[in-house]
């Protein structure tokens, strides 16, 4: 269950692979590239999850680890603030000028991030292997879908601390493991034989990917965040129904396994009712209620636009082979 | 269970998208036929436009814009695009 010890990417997680495994004190060094920051950041979160193989649990609160942790939140934080404002902005105007909320947020979700869809990408002219490369960086995070925002629940007021459960317990499978969203996906990834261990394709995942991966953790992890952290979770279920009819049918077209499209075919249904839930019930209440609560809200769901669409654009060069197009595409997420 | 139900159901119209009703529920379509979802909310349809009737899959952010105070807007050409 434990996610197995990531291939070091550079200086930080060679020296962050050594401290964690008990080789002696963890030697404090620079990130030497993006990959390399952001792999020993999914490190460190992983320690939060379900902990890394070979090492101990008691380290998830070690200060040092604490302190470096910190550092490379900052940064993250620092650079998705940046890279989010421009498309948060006239969203919050918006809200502090009095319109309705939902409306605000579902007409952010539906703006032009300016690049390609993935699910566009499959639905129509992507072949199997492509298709196969962009499921396996998917599941770093399908296989532990909705955890990180579950930490964000005993921060939260009782009326959104409700609507956040009737939307999980969806996603939870509502009692039954074997409905579990990332149990439907473990189904979709043994049919198409590929590996379902947690984390198993963390060495092939893209820094993209993992930055989409450390936002979730860090909006969950930490109380400050919290409106961001539903604002991300609602923006990932409203572009995710649309989305996944695209995979459905680019599935079909390529007569992909059945379970795997059944996966997609569940997200078309479940998070067409789990975006309305948490955009008019669980957000729109608490904006009204706490109006204070908006502008990170709507910086949490832009976060998850933007992330989204430099995920895709960096997924879609991988499996290209290196080139991109520029074209529009409807946002994504599958929740 | 006491079987006996001291608050009504609320049922909700989502403006432009699906209504949205508690579940578990069964729900007849126009032929007659029963849809069963053990869902605890589900979000049926109100555009038409579904492919997994009577269920909403989100299709009427595609089809169609608020009515009357909404100026159209340029998205028309993309539309029904790939639909």
């Amino acid at each position: 269950m434990r996610a197995p010890m990531p291939t070091p990417r550079g200086a930080l997680t060679e020296a962050l692979a050594d401290g964690l495994r008990g080789h002696g004190v963890l030697r404090c060094v620079e990130p030497d590239s993006h990959d390399d920051a952001a792999l020993a950041l999914w490190m460190l979160y992983e320690l939060h999850h379900r902990g890394l193989e070979g090492v101990d649990d008691a380290l998830e609160w070690d200060p040092a680890l604490l302190v470096l942790r910190a550092r490379l939140e900052h940064d993250l934080e620092e650079r998705w603030r940046d890279r989010a404002r421009d498309l948060a902005r006239p969203a919050q105007e918006r809200l502090a000028d009095g319109e309705d909320f939902a409306e605000v947020f579902f007409d952010l979700c539906a703006a032009d991030t300016g690049g390609e869809s993935l699910a566009r990408f499959v639905q129509r002219e992507a072949v199997t292997d492509q298709v196969l490369a962009l499921l396996r960086q998917r599941s770093v995070y399908h296989v532990r879908e909705q955890d990180s925002a579950m930490w964000a629940l005993p921060r939260l007021d009782d009326e959104t601390k409700a609507h956040l459960v009737a939307i999980a317990a969806d996603e939870y499978g509502n009692g039954y493991p074997d409905h579990l969203h990332a149990e439907l996906w473990r189904r979709g990834m043994t049919a198409c034989g590929l590996d379902t261990g947690y984390a198993a394709y963390v060495d092939e995942a893209l820094p993209e990917v993992l930055d989409q991966n450390n936002l979730m953790s860090m909006l969950g992890l930490h109380r400050r965040l919290v409106p961001a952290a539903l604002g991300h979770l609602a923006a990932f279920e409203v572009c995710s129904a649309v989305p996944s009819r695209r995979m459905v049918r680019g599935l079909e077209r390529l007569g992909m396994p059945e379970p795997i499209a059944d996966y997609y075919r569940e997200h078309m249904v479940a998070d067409a009712v789990h975006e309305q839930v948490a955009v008019r019930r669980m957000l729109g209440g608490w904006v009204a209620r706490e109006p204070h609560v908006a502008d990170d809200v709507v910086w949490g769901a832009a976060v998850c636009l933007a992330a989204e669409q430099e995920t895709a654009t960096a997924v879609l060069a991988s499996v290209r082979g290196g080139t991109t197009h520029d074209r529009p595409g409807d946002r994504e997420a599958v929740a | 269970m006491s079987g006996e139900r001291t608050t009504p159901r609320e049922v909700l119209l989502c403006p432009d998208g699906p209504v949205l009703i508690p579940g578990p529920v069964t729900v007849e379509d126009e032929q007659g036929v029963k849809h069963h979802s053990e869902r605890p909310v589900v979000a049926v349809c109100r555009c038409g436009a579904s492919s997994v009737p009577p269920w909403c899959d989100g299709s009427h952010k595609q089809v169609r814009r608020r009515p009357a105070t909404a100026v159209p807007t340029p998205r028309s050409g993309r539309e029904l695009e790939d639909y």
